[in-house]
């Protein structure tokens, strides 16, 4: 795909003609900054950037907490008071660094369900939809290790309670879990593992963003009216968009200060209500805390993990037909990777031929309904194990498999789409209609 | 034998910890703090009461072993007064391979003699509001609950005591599950304070509260100031941007600049 056609770098003077033939990175950054962008985007469209600066954020202080803290069980929790007493500046560091987890995952839901309203997954965008994918297992797995570095409490629980999910698989699950641990329980060759691959992943993530970034580039943006920028002709393609420079990087550092603004206020007045309490007592292996909860970005998937016991019929069918391979702990497990990966696999499980949910009447309540589905499932992951919840808890994750399996298939073929704008300036101009009294009197100047 | 006590007394508060998830909500007062709200202020002389609370009372079977003596400094003392002070306590240099006096760049001794858990992080490692149903928002309103919790904890006792497994229990309203294995440590009237200040049980609590609130955040004022111009500027920034947004965009979107 040749992208959407729009002016080039042209280098100018010899230097920059000289480097050009050389490394083309200025052409690089040009086109990047100057890309054609859909002129309609609404403000569900800032998640990218809120990302991309919660990322170099977690990388910047990240970088500065390493070089204070130390992954050892028996000083990594000292030298997080030493952190918070004694390094200049630490203590806000590393209340960055701690908020700045929940604020990429607040960005990161916001940025999926908008690519789930908008249909921003389908054809041709399938692979950004599914780099976007493996950047938030990613992204779950730096947060977890990170969560375990601290060495609290919930550090070790967490740990303790997350690796043994490897352990439900069967036949090769301990040997996997004592792999991953290092040993067999949660211990310093855990923390040291974990420390390293912290470090390790957000640069994986970095890469991924990056090809992210250049697949959605080469497909161009999608927008709230799921109708494709015309590409015919450079004059055509400039009716439906706008150069990302300077017209969507003040838009999305608009977005980006007023949500800076409430992050601050959350880092400086109230750091720790999104933490756990008990991520202050040093781990203890003898002693459990009276609940395991995992940070709130992890609860509706922990919620569909815990919801599938071995009452269940479902799992009380696998179970059988497998010969008690699968049992309810496994069960609950491949339930938990499958609910990711069902969302994964939207592109091809959604058959309607309409993008945006803004024309698909159906839809929109199904839409809907799994937002909701979605903080249900959050409040109910961190409630005890028992009823009602884990009732409510078993019909959310039914609805969750629901909507990717059965809805989002069937509504392609039973709903009615309502019709779509022909282009994204007729969408444009119906909400900034041009001025027709001043091309009225523009042309009725020349008849007189 | 001393890890022994310490397992006898954890797994005296998991139980007691099991029971509370079991049901039974425990109470917790919300008291008033001066360093509440995004323009608290510590007392100072508060946290000093509070120092002297610990130091006559709590420190006979808690530690605070995070917290540097040297930032006592910050409560108003001199650092004469602080070398004084921290003389009060033994530690164990490995150098002389002996005990000496504590010296304020040495730390708060850890106390570890009868199993009862350090203070240091206490205040934020107990959160007095859950609700409402479990989901924390009023803690957005009233703060994390720490501080009231321990002011709770000091004033809730009912009287009511019983013995399981060896071990005497005490009632307590706002204890996770009711019954606590810490005697009543204050009874009101437990120490003199020198600037006059009631010494009730209900002020001792508090002040207490007020200094173990210290030694778990002692930043909270340079967070609090930081957050502030964060917000600033960032709201500053923000109505820049507005402006320019709307500038920008106006040609595109056919409305008239100004």
């Amino acid at each position: 795909m040749a992208g959407i056609p729009h002016d080039h770098y042209e280098p100018k003077t010899g230097g920059e003609k000289w480097l050009h033939s050389r490394l083309p990175i200025v052409g690089l950054l040009y086109d990047t900054i100057m890309i054609p962008t859909p002129k309609n985007l609404n403000w569900m469209w800032i998640w990218g950037i809120v990302l991309t600066f919660c990322l170099v954020l977690q990388i910047a202080t990240g970088v500065v907490l390493v070089m204070h803290y130390t992954p050892h069980v028996d000083l990594a929790f000292a030298s997080i008071e030493h952190i918070m007493r004694n390094v200049n500046g630490g203590h806000f560091i590393r209340y960055l660094h701690m908020n700045g987890a929940s604020l990429f995952f607040v960005a990161v839901y916001a940025h999926i369900f908008r690519g789930l309203y908008y249909g921003s997954y389908k054809a041709p965008r399938e692979v950004t939809w599914i780099i976007g994918m493996l950047i938030y297992l990613c992204m779950m797995g730096t947060a977890f290790m990170g969560y375990v570095l601290p060495w609290g409490q919930m550090s070790f629980w967490g740990a303790t309670v997350i690796t043994g999910l490897f352990g439900a698989i069967p036949f090769i699950g301990e040997p996997i879990q004592t792999w991953l641990l290092g040993g067999p329980a949660v211990d310093n060759a855990t923390l040291n593992r974990f420390f390293s691959l912290h470090y390790l992943l957000p640069m994986v993530i970095a890469a991924l963003v990056a090809l992210h970034i250049w697949a959605f580039h080469t497909t161009g943006n999608n927008n709230p009216t799921g109708v494709e920028v015309r590409r015919g002709s450079k004059a055509e393609a400039e009716k439906d968009t706008v150069p990302f420079w300077p017209y969507y990087v003040i838009k999305d550092l608009l977005a980006l200060a007023v949500i800076l603004a409430v992050f601050f206020a959350i880092v400086g007045f109230m750091p720790n209500y999104l933490g756990h309490p008990d991520n202050y007592i040093e781990a203890n292996p003898l002693a459990t805390p009276a609940h395991i909860v995992p940070e709130w970005y992890f609860l509706p998937f922990y919620a569909i993990l815990r919801a599938f016991t071995s009452d269940v019929w479902l799992v009380q069918l696998a179970s059988f037909v497998t010969g008690g391979i699968i049992d309810a702990k496994f069960f609950g497990v491949l339930a938990m990777f499958g609910a990711i990966i069902v969302m994964a696999l939207a592109p091809w499980l959604d058959t309607s031929s309409v993008r945006s949910g803004r024309y698909r009447p159906m839809f929109k309540w199904w839409f809907w309904l799994l937002v909701i589905d979605f903080f249900a499932l959050m409040w109910l992951g961190a409630m005890p194990a028992e009823e009602p919840y884990a009732s409510f808890s078993l019909i959310a994750s039914a609805y969750w498999f629901a909507y990717f399996l059965v809805i989002l298939p069937l509504l392609g073929v039973i709903e009615k789409p309502l019709p779509q704008p022909d282009t994204i300036e007729a969408d444009f101009d119906a909400h900034y209609p041009p001025k027709d009294e001043a091309k009225g009197a523009g042309a009725a100047t020349p008849a007189e | 034998m001393f890890k022994k006590l310490t397992l006898a007394a954890l797994v005296a508060f998991g139980l007691a910890g099991g029971a509370h998830a079991a049901g039974g909500e425990a109470h917790v007062e919300d008291f008033k703090f001066s360093f509440e709200g995004p323009f608290g202020t510590w007392d100072q002389n508060q946290l000093q009461r509070g120092l002297k609370v610990y130091t006559e009372i709590c420190s006979a079977c808690h530690g605070l072993q995070y917290v540097p003596l040297r930032d006592l400094e910050q409560l108003g003392y001199s650092e004469e007064q602080v070398i004084a002070y921290a003389a009060n306590f033994e530690v164990f240099d490995e150098e002389l391979d002996d005990f000496r006096p504590a010296k304020p760049t040495d730390h708060f001794p850890a106390v570890t003699s009868v199993g009862a858990p350090d203070l240091s992080l206490m205040a934020k490692a107990r959160a007095g509001f859950h609700g409402p149903y479990g989901l924390g928002i009023n803690q957005l309103f009233k703060g994390m609950g720490g501080a009231e919790y321990i002011a709770s904890l000091l004033t809730g006792y009912t009287g009511e005591e019983k013995e399981e497994a060896g071990t005497i229990l005490y009632e307590n309203t706002a204890f996770p599950g009711g019954w606590i294995s810490m005697a009543p440590p204050l009874y009101g009237e437990d120490v003199e304070f020198d600037d006059g200040h009631s010494n009730s049980l209900h002020h001792e609590a508090e002040d207490l509260a007020a200094f173990l609130m210290w030694t778990a955040e002692p930043k909270m004022m340079q967070r609090q100031q930081a957050g502030f111009v964060g917000v600033f500027f960032l709201v500053v920034l923000s109505v820049l941007l507005y402006l320019v947004n709307k500038r920008i965009w106006a040609p595109i979107k056919r409305k008239p600049t100004a």
